[in-house]
């Protein structure tokens, strides 16, 4: 150590700055370092921690707080091994290597520390497991397998000690199954940056709590269900409504029909033991009609009608601001299809809700169609379908009980269902999803297109939105342009991407838009710009640059997603929740959309007789201004 | 113009921001003189300073809570705290608790109906060689007796009575 920092300073020697001397045998950070673990010996760039070295050796070191999509947090001290020359035990998952090291990962002392970690843990932890929807998922009750859990050493909490909070439409709390890890905390205050939770308290009076102990669902919480996900116990569910929908089911004068998101697909395999990735559309179908509902809608028709509602939204705009220099028109536009970015728009940018388009996300769509269009053409009583929708998402749960979304004179969806649910459900039917033959979607709203599929990964709307702008405006098929219709450039996981593209030509106005627009001359020589970003940390960044003038208010169109990955990474997702994982399912969401015979949302036969037959006045007309348009509330953000 | 005392709040923290820096560095100035002058942190209190320091009004929650001298619900005008570590245990702080409890009406952890006395529970104040040791606001009282808690509770009430010299009115900067 040397200390040349502020000399002059009065402070006392171990409080001033101090200079560490670069470890022996490194030159430069990222410079190779050969350690020992258990007798292995490898090399790992210096800051490695213990635990990705281990894992590279392939060596397992159990963990609870780790979790691969957040910050370093190193408190819940299972992951503890032995390294030479230290007197205490050392969390790997929190030590960087900077020096060759020994490192044992379980010896006796190693052994012993971790099991009375894990009593401890048990010792607060309300374990109802029969009674637990995490029962054999879940990760503290796998750890006490593991480690051969035989008796409650520290004592087991008999009655529960909190009472569960209900309060929101969406994520329910449960904090007798607390463990403290702060997954939560770390993934809504440095993942999501929403901020609901936090570590309160002090000691062993430590609780996780909303500001001043609110209930959920009085704060400014979004609803994106990503703690879900992380959380290593039951502590945090969703809100699961089930037996309504079993019961619903059950009684023979409803007519009971379920709507399925592109998302749920990729991911429900994951509830049967499969590989991540494994779409499982079809096999859903016929399940999903043995457990009893009347009909199985595809959500991905909607989202090809949203392309034309949302599309021609933005159409108007630019004319209007383009053409009639009109300085009101609020650009760039924002996509309104998840209603967890909906509600984080709602609390803390309430100044931008000018530029969302007012097009409703599909579920919404399709929960207004199936309650007036459906039930006038099929003879049935509104008020006896339930309509229940299918999706990767917690916050659709909100968004179904928002009061605006009751246009149909009904409550427009009936109950939202996670992946998770349906899984349960279908299990519960006494099915096994893999072995299922395949089944179709049921008219009329069975015919989607690969654009909708899409859109459960991040960037999939703005791909789908591309493929209609350029054939509908340009007058080019998107082949000439990218093969296969694949738009890779807006692909990928990166946090927030623009993609800019030139219209060189103009084709003519479509038939159905002629009254909208007399021409697309204006659009001549222009470069379209739109943004992507997934995230609601992402979001963030996006809505800030905008605000200070950068890069992305120059934009035309921004997509926004809340969940990391987009809905495919969804809070309703099956859990764990990894960034590999999250890569399988988009694999699995692109594949599907290449199997499609028709790719483009405008393309999709259905929509246009939707168009001809019930929305009369055409895209952005009264009656689809009545049905799928909504409007939003400022919230903002103080309480 | 109507000025609130949420507008005054804004004004105080600005100047104080200004001194301090606008970052989450400044979270514990911010918040101690809050306390000094209010006697608590208000919910708006909380959620304005996090606004103005750029971060989530349930971080200010986490602090606030975590420390004992912050407090979120409203105290009396006087607070006692009373050492209960060891050395104060054993100098007799049960005697000086029962009497302040008993010469208040209340029990530790609550505060008076007329808002001026509040009692709680201190961990060590250092002060181990003169214990019983007690904290009144920011004053130490140390080899505290039965018979002077009675002295420190009426200089206490002599402060607030009509006929007191009042202090200078306390600002937050």
């Amino acid at each position: 150590m040397t200390d040349n920092i502020n000399d002059s300073d009065r402070a006392p020697k171990a409080q001033r700055g101090q200079v560490i001397d670069k470890p022996d045998g490194v030159d430069a950070i990222g410079a190779q370092i050969t350690i020992t673990i258990d007798d292995n010996e490898i090399k790992v760039p210096m800051g490695t921690t213990i635990l990705e070295a281990a894992k590279t050796a392939g060596i397992h070191i159990p963990t609870l707080c780790h979790h691969e999509d957040l910050c370093v947090a190193g408190v819940c001290r299972v992951c503890v091994v032995e390294v030479e020359g230290q007197r205490a035990l050392q969390a790997s998952c929190a030590y960087p290597i900077t020096s060759p090291l020994n490192i044992k990962t379980h010896t006796p002392q190693v052994r012993r520390a971790r099991r009375h970690v894990i009593d401890l843990l048990l010792s607060k932890h309300y374990g109802e497991c029969y009674a637990c929807f995490r029962n054999n998922n879940c990760e503290l009750q796998s750890l006490a397998k593991e480690y051969g859990v035989d008796f409650f050493r520290f004592g087991h909490p008999e009655k529960p000690m909190f009472e569960k909070d209900h309060s929101s439409y969406s994520v329910v709390r449960d904090m007798n199954k607390c463990v403290l890890c702060r997954r939560c905390v770390r993934t809504c205050i440095d993942l999501q940056e929403v901020g609901v939770l936090e570590a309160a308290n002090r000691s062993n009076e430590t609780t996780i709590e909303t500001f001043q102990d609110r209930p959920l669902g009085d704060v400014v919480c979004i609803n994106c269900g990503q703690c879900i996900n992380r959380c290593p116990t039951g502590a945090l569910t969703a809100n699961d409504p089930t037996d309504e929908v079993w019961a619903a089911i059950d009684d023979p004068k409803k007519h009971v029909t379920l709507q399925t998101a592109p998302s749920p697909r990729a991911g429900i395999g994951e509830c049967f033991g499969l590989e991540p990735g494994t779409p499982m559309t079809f096999e859903m179908n016929t399940a999903v009609r043995q457990c009893g509902f009347d009909k199985v809608f595809d959500t991905n028709f909607t989202a090809d009608l949203t392309i034309i509602e949302e599309g021609t939204e933005l159409l108007l705009r630019l004319y209007k601001a383009l053409v009639e220099k009109d300085e009101t028109v609020a650009l760039p536009q924002f996509t309104s299809c998840s209603p967890g970015w909906v509600k984080f728009i709602e609390h803390f940018y309430p100044e931008m809700l000018p530029n969302m388009s007012s097009a409703k996300s599909p579920q919404q769509m399709f929960g207004a169609l199936i309650k007036t269009f459906y039930a006038e053409h099929h003879g049935i009583d509104p008020a006896d379908i339930v309509s229940v929708a299918l999706m990767p998402c917690s916050a659709k749960k909100f968004e179904c009980n928002r009061p605006e979304m009751t246009d149909s004179g009904y409550k427009d969806v009936d109950y939202g269902l996670t992946t998770r649910e349906l899984a349960k459900m279908i299990s519960e039917a006494g099915i096994h999803l893999p072995d299922m033959p395949k089944g179709d979607f049921d008219a009329p709203f069975g015919e989607a297109t690969g654009s909708g599929v899409i859109f459960g990964a991040t960037g999939g709307v703005m791909e789908a939105a591309l493929r209609t702008v350029i054939e509908l405006v340009c007058g080019v098929k998107v082949e000439d342009l990218f093969e296969h219709a694949n738009i890779l450039p807006i692909r990928g996981f990166e946090g927030a991407r623009m993609v800019e593209l030139p219209i060189e030509n103009v084709g003519p106005v479509p038939a159905v838009l002629q009254s909208l627009v007399p021409s697309w001359d204006w659009l001549k020589g222009a470069t379209l710009k739109v943004g992507v970003c997934h995230g609601t940390a992402n979001a963030k960044k996006v809505l800030d640059d905008i605000k200070a003038g950068g890069a992305f208010s120059e934009c035309h169109f921004i997509e926004f997603m809340a969940c990391p990955g987009g809905c495919l990474g969804g809070g309703g997702q099956p859990i764990p929740t990894t960034p590999e994982i999250r890569q399988a399912r988009a694999k699995a969401i692109y594949a599907e959309d290449e199997a499609y015979g028709i790719r483009k949302s405008h393309e999709n036969p259905v929509v246009w007789e939707l168009y001809e037959k019930f929305l009369t006045d055409g895209p952005c007309g009264h009656i689809s201004h009545k049905l799928l348009h909504t409007t939003y509330t400022a919230r903002g953000k103080y309480l | 113009m109507l000025v609130t005392n949420r507008n005054i709040l804004d004004q105080e923290l600005q100047v104080l921001i200004d001194k301090c820096g606008s970052d989450r560095t400044a979270l514990m100035p911010a918040l101690q003189a809050v306390q000094r002058k209010y006697g608590f942190v208000t919910d708006f209190a909380m959620q304005k300073i996090a606004d103005v320091l750029g971060i989530h009004p349930v971080e200010v929650h986490g602090v606030v809570s975590f420390y004992s001298f912050l407090s979120e619900k409203p105290l009396g005008r006087f607070v006692i705290r009373l050492c209960q570590t060891i050395s104060c245990d054993m100098a007799g702080k049960d005697r000086i608790a029962s009497q302040l409890e008993n010469e208040l009406g209340i029990k530790f952890g609550e505060t008076t109906t007329d808002k001026t006395f509040t009692l709680e529970w201190a961990n060590c104040i250092g002060l181990c060689d003169q214990g019983p040791a007690l904290l009144v606001n920011d004053i130490l009282w140390t080899k505290v007796t039965p018979q002077r808690v009675l002295e420190i509770i009426e200089e206490c009430r002599a402060r607030l009575s009509p006929h007191a010299i009042q202090g200078q009115e306390e600002h937050l900067v």
